[in-house]
């Protein structure tokens, strides 16, 4: 029941954008981002969703597995086009009690609905395509700089990764646990809102000594290693960038110029 | 009175890359009283298959019976089916919530609709039935020791009174003397309650020594189901899908062999001990 959860969910495939290299692929995600707040016509727009397209397509990920993460933003999706639709001041087109629907308020609906499900569909194929270990290490590396100025990069990785490897974990735990209680007659279904979070005790209190157990197990394993933060550690696989990341970077950039000059002159 | 699986497929994260087909055309019939051993490599499907039998886990296509009633018929009362058939995950211990063990065993028949008197009636003869002392009822189950804390959760299916109890290897991780406790006990409910048993188990001696029938899984099939001697004597096939015999059924053969007379499907101590008693009562007597 649980396991149906895709958040951050690794698709594995053997396409180009699978073997790039991390860091090419957050540098490419930031990118992308941008350029989503950059366009502001149809031209920029046309740009933006053929990159979108033409990633989609290499990735080699079913279109249907990245909509399934889009089911999370409907909410706010509804709440940002109503606020952009009535709350715009511009030239009135439509007008009831004290709303007005206005041009400007049409145009900024659309493209600010757009964004949002680009800037999902994009930032899924990260995930989907990155393994979480590949993609904290790049986050590793690519923020190294930052330990110039004490911020402490390989820890704030290390526990992401963990945090990361542990949600799969509990989801199981929680299911894991969640039927063990339906099999003692638990019912987490009817009843109302009191009555429901009385019920989830039985779940959440076996979940936290669970979770509090595993990260001390946890801990324990990586000092018996011998574990002593990041000063001189070494990586088993360690980054490389090929050929095919520098091409990547050169499509990167060509994209982003192409959209900022869509923007300047069109 | 029986539990009958017709045709029962299940297939995990169907339509995606990660399909699973972990259960493929089972078809059991347990009768009432029986005491069922299964074992299977891990990933056999032996867990998915117990998980459908108090309805857990809905079969991707076949049928159920309890007792003649379709399981997956929508009037069908799930809740009572999950009473009836007590269900005992694998380290069962994980369950334990309540502030002692006394109220965490009242919690199953609670949600059965019980009184509160009823449910401590309950609960104490659970917790009775699988020998946990008294002095550790009142206290916190977290200060338990890990065999007393199994014991306690297996407490807590029992006092909603199953007609069938399964238990998913309730001996992982428990030292010899609280294995055989434990099944000690399983045994006991078989016999003075005529409680149907079903045991998921990696232990052959175990599952050897208790059960009177032996259900083998291979890849979600079942490849083997009869009473132990049986079962054990395709010990070479067990062997190919990573499982074995009893070491004495392996000791017998071995005896056969090197030309001592003793019966070659010995699965228990017992049973290994009498025959090679009376092998060599024979030899003595043609002397």
């Amino acid at each position: 029941m649980l396991r149906d959860i895709t958040i951050g969910q690794y698709y594995p495939g053997d396409s180009v954008i699978h073997k790039l290299d991390p860091r090419t692929k957050l540098m490419a995600t930031l990118i992308y981002i941008l350029s989503l707040f950059v366009f502001r016509n149809v031209a920029g727009f046309a740009a933006v969703t053929f990159a979108l397209v033409f990633i989609i397509v290499l990735s080699q990920v079913p279109f249907g597995f990245m909509v399934k993460g889009l089911k999370a933003i409907v909410i706010i999706l509804i709440i940002t086009a109503l606020f952009n639709l009535f709350l715009t001041p511009g030239d009135a087109l439509v007008t009831f009690w004290k709303l007005k629907i206005t041009r400007e308020g049409l145009k900024n609906t659309a493209f600010m609905t757009v964004r949002l499900i680009y800037l999902v569909l994009g930032s899924s194929i990260l995930t989907l395509t990155t393994t979480p270990n590949q993609l904290t290490d790049g986050m590793e590396k690519a923020l190294r700089p930052f330990n110039k100025i004490h911020v402490p990069v390989h820890e704030i990785a290390m526990m992401m990764s963990i945090a990361l490897r542990f949600i799969p974990i509990l989801i199981e735990e929680t299911d894991k646990i969640m039927k063990a209680q339906l099999a003692r007659g638990a019912d987490f279904e009817s009843g109302n809102i009191v009555k429901k979070a009385k019920a989830m005790v039985p779940l959440l209190v076996p979940l936290f000594i669970s979770a509090f157990r595993r990260a001390n197990d946890l801990a324990l394993a990586m000092e018996a290693r011998c574990y002593h933060g990041g000063e001189g550690r070494t990586k088993m696989k360690p980054l490389k960038y090929r050929g095919v990341d520098g091409v990547a970077y050169l499509v990167i950039f060509g994209y982003f110029i192409a959209v900022i000059s869509l923007r300047i002159w069109m | 009175m029986s539990i009958i699986l017709d045709k029962v497929n299940y297939i995990y994260s169907e339509k995606t890359a990660y399909e699973i087909h972990a259960l493929k055309d089972i078809n059991l019939k347990i009768d009432d009283g029986e005491f069922i051993g299964v074992i299977g490599h891990t990933g056999s499907g032996k867990s998915t298959l117990i998980q459908h039998l108090n309805g857990l886990m809905k079969a991707s296509s076949g049928g159920i019976y309890y007792n003649g009633q379709d399981i997956y018929d929508a009037d069908y009362d799930k809740k009572d089916l999950r009473r009836k058939v007590g269900l005992v995950f694998q380290y069962p211990e994980h369950q334990l919530f309540e502030t002692t063990v006394f109220a965490d065993v009242c919690f199953g028949p609670k949600n059965c609709g019980l009184s509160r008197k009823e449910s401590e009636l309950k609960a104490f003869t659970a917790l009775r039935s699988v020998g946990l002392p008294e002095d550790y009822w009142y206290r916190s189950p977290f200060e338990l020791s890990g065999g007393q804390k199994r014991r306690a959760a297996i407490a807590g299916v029992l006092a909603m009174e199953p007609e069938v109890l399964v238990l998913d290897e309730p001996t992982a991780g428990l030292d010899p003397k609280g294995r055989d406790e434990i099944l000690d006990q399983v045994a006991s409910l078989h016999r003075e309650r005529k409680m149907t048993i079903i045991l998921v188990s990696h232990s052959m001696e175990d599952v050897a020594k208790y059960v009177g029938r032996l259900i083998v899984m291979n890849h979600g099939s079942v490849l083997y189901d009869g009473m132990p001697k049986e079962v054990f004597a395709h010990y070479r096939e067990l062997e190919e899908v990573g499982l074995a015999a009893p070491q004495v059924t392996y000791l017998m053969h071995e005896l056969r062999k090197r030309g001592i007379p003793a019966n070659g499907v010995a699965t228990t101590l017992e049973e290994a001990k009498q025959s090679i008693l009376q092998a060599f009562a024979e030899k003595n007597n043609r002397k």
